[in-house]
């Protein structure tokens, strides 16, 4: 009697597997609409012919792995609205405002609920060492803050190591269950136009506005020394991405967040630290994990740096700081 | 006493079974009870998740850095409005894509239609088909015949030997199915990768209007879909069988949900695209709508996309013919309408279907898949 129980058990939960893998429930937000994959817009909508023949000429607007490269009037923003807020999924942004960082949550939070994804549903996880000094913020409807407490550091490189270790767990332990797409930015940034739903996909990378010119692959600052696990050859290398700006599918970001953080731990216990740090181990991992998104630097500009003539739009740009003010061990 | 335990403990298992069996049918079931609302929408049995978007590609493959603001096309567009890739020729490195899709393990399906007189299409389609459709790849056609004797044997390129086999018709209600399977000879030319295409030939019944034939199309590709689920990584194509490739047609048209551009309006404004006009039909595209005209003679994706298109225009054309309506371009209608609503998630320029008689415009640097020149008098059974 007893092999046919384990059989008719076994027989069930295959059955069972299969209906969860067809059924809506894996990659349902609370209210059960969302779903993963679908460019649908609603009928009537008006807005101007696209195009075959007349664009953009003086950047490129794909990747050679066919991917979209995202500037400003390479997409309709009408269109691209219609689109994700008939998905309307939950994104969650993650901030670490430690120490002193935490005077630049007042500028990002007002200038985000102003620019960034309006209208949809958002929610910031600030991890901060003091909860006291996160500001009180007005708040578009749909939108929320979650603070997550960790302890402080002395360092800013482990601040930054930090990150990758405090967001896997998080994620893993909460933020999994709260949100579809997932960002993570650099808190000592402000908002100055739309950064808007044409950045959502389930893995989207931004261009370091350091090196998207003319610099060829052997000048990137990838880590180059071969011991350390971020190392890519002088041969090989499509972009340099920043580490300042970065989102897509929860799973996938989670896995890439999980992969920074592992990656830097086997460099510690070689005692080796990537010349960028996290940023560095990103380069690597979307290098042979295609990003299916490329955003211009448009999303990542920087206060130090003069605007040029292919950066029709600056979204998100980086303060100009006193590094000794904010660092916890000075400048350096 | 040990009998009495092991019925407590067995009726305790069967009652928590029963309670996630119930609980999951039910929310199976919900999800299917979702009424086909006026923008067409049927519901979804499947969720499409992510391993089409896993771009993996292999460390040290050798290919020329890309260049961000040097487009290698300034003389057209490669991005839609909603930030789907246009593909021209230069867009795309197919060494690196190639690289990214063969570890996939996936199988590319392709249905064609050579009904009544368009069996005279097969055998160089199919020819041209081994020559530069997904080579290096896994691919499955479907070819849906009236005449299923007169499917061509196909002698392959390079000398390689053909292994037939015929198996026995099943019996089933209207279908008959037999397999001839084309096999690689063992040790054939070291640079081609295992490749392996296998055609697959469907009985369907002759049909007196031309028009009938292009209306079961979606009925027929549903059905196919149907059977390969819940399989969900392979990816489907339906071409026209009056056509012929020229060049590669590869893993760069890969994508969720992917249409090509019609190469007769592809320059025109949208109020020249030739949308069903009349709002009593479901395929009506009001003036100031639509992206682009999209051929009903070539279009794919991932299964449960392609599945959810063609059951979505088989039910719509099925609704309008029973009010007495027919779209001015029967599915092509349909499948415009649908695009427009369900945006595709990767456009194929006008190389993925010219037209033989077509001279070739400047932009169109190579013609991968083209409708030959024939006389419609002498094929269509209504002409």
């Amino acid at each position: 009697m007893k092999p046919s129980i384990t059989h008719f058990i076994c027989k069930f939960l295959y059955y069972f597997k299969y209906v969860l893998r067809v059924s809506p429930l894996s990659v349902c937000s609370d209210n059960g609409s969302w779903r993963v994959g679908d460019l649908k817009m609603q009928t009537g909508l008006k807005y101007a012919q696209p195009s075959t023949q007349n664009g953009r000429t003086d950047v490129n607007s794909v990747t050679n792995w066919n991917a979209p490269l995202v500037w400003e009037g390479t997409f309709d923003p009408v269109v691209i609205d219609a689109i994700y807020k008939k998905m309307d999924p939950r994104v969650a942004v993650v901030l670490f405002a430690v120490g002193k960082y935490t005077r630049f949550l007042k500028g990002f939070l007002e200038s985000a609920e102003k620019y960034f994804l309006v209208d949809f549903r958002v929610t910031y996880y600030i991890f901060t060492d003091n909860k006291g000094d996160v500001p009180t913020i007005k708040l578009g409807k749909g939108r929320k803050i979650s603070v997550v407490t960790i302890p402080s550091v002395n360092r800013w490189q482990e601040v930054v190591l930090g990150r990758m270790k405090w967001a896997t767990i998080t994620i893993d332990k909460q933020i999994r269950n709260e949100a579809d797409y997932l960002y993570m930015m650099d808190i000592d940034s402000v908002f100055h136009n739309d950064f808007g739903a044409e950045s959502l996909s389930p893995l989207s990378a931004v261009l370091h506005r350091g090196y998207y010119k003319n610099t060829r692959r052997d000048q990137f600052p990838y880590e180059r020394r071969p011991k350390s696990m971020a190392y890519i050859p002088t041969d090989e290398g499509d972009y340099y991405y920043t580490a300042a700006v970065w989102g897509g599918y929860l799973e996938d970001m989670y896995r890439l967040v999980k992969y920074c953080y592992t990656q830097s731990e086997e460099d510690a216990k070689n005692d080796i630290e990537a010349v960028w740090q996290e940023e560095s181990h990103l380069n690597k991992y979307l290098l042979y994990n295609k990003p299916t998104k490329v955003l211009s630097p448009e999303y990542l500009w920087s206060d130090y740096d003069k605007i040029p003539a292919d950066i029709k739009v600056v979204r998100i740009s980086q303060l100009v700081k006193n590094y000794e003010e904010v660092r916890p061990n000075g400048g350096h | 006493m040990i009998h009495l335990i092991n019925v407590k403990s067995l009726t305790a298992v069967l009652v928590i079974l029963g309670v996630l069996f119930l609980y999951s049918f039910l929310s199976y079931r919900t999800s299917h009870q979702q009424n086909i609302t006026a923008e067409n929408r049927l519901s979804a049995d499947v969720v499409a998740v992510g391993n089409e978007f896993h771009l993996v590609a292999p460390e040290h493959l050798q290919y020329e850095q890309p260049s961000i603001v040097q487009g290698s096309r300034i003389d057209v567009v490669a991005v839609t409005p909603w930030l789907a890739p246009i593909v021209w020729e230069g867009t795309f490195n197919p060494v690196l894509l190639d690289s990214i899709y063969k570890p996939k393990n996936i199988t590319i399906i392709a249905t064609v239609f050579a009904v009544g007189k368009y069996i005279m299409f097969l055998k160089r389609f199919l020819e041209t088909a081994e020559q530069h459709f997904f080579v290096g790849f896994k691919v499955h056609i479907y070819v849906f015949t009236d005449r299923p004797n007169e499917v061509p044997p196909v002698t392959m390129a390079s000398g390689r030997r053909v292994n037939r086999t015929r198996k026995q018709p099943k019996r089933s209600n209207t279908l008959t199915e037999f397999a001839t399977g084309l096999f690689p000879e063992a040790n054939s030319d070291k640079k081609r990768l295992h490749f392996f295409l296998q055609l697959i030939v469907r009985l369907v019944p002759t049909a007196k209007r031309w028009q009938e034939i292009s209306a079961r199309r979606m009925e027929l590709i549903q059905m196919v879909i149907e059977e390969q689920l819940p399989n969900n990584r392979n990816y489907i194509f339906c071409l026209d069988v009056d056509s012929q490739f020229h060049g590669r047609w590869g893993s760069e048209s890969l994508g969720g949900l992917v249409a090509v551009t019609h190469p007769g309006y592809y320059r025109d404004p949208r109020s020249k695209f030739p949308y069903e006009r009349r709002p009593s039909s479901r395929a009506y595209l009001a003036p100031g709508e639509g992206d682009f005209y999209y051929c009903g003679g070539a279009f794919g994706g991932l299964l449960q996309e392609v599945h959810h298109l063609a059951k979505t225009c088989r039910h719509n054309f099925e609704a309008d013919a029973q009010e007495g309506i027919e779209a001015a371009w029967q599915e092509e209608s349909h499948l415009n309408r649908y695009m427009w609503i369900n945006k595709p998630s990767k456009v194929l320029s006008p190389e993925y279907l010219w037209q033989d008689f077509k001279p070739r415009n400047p932009e169109v640097h190579i013609v991968r898949f083209s409708g030959v020149v024939k006389n419609y008098a002498d094929i269509r059974p209504n002409a």
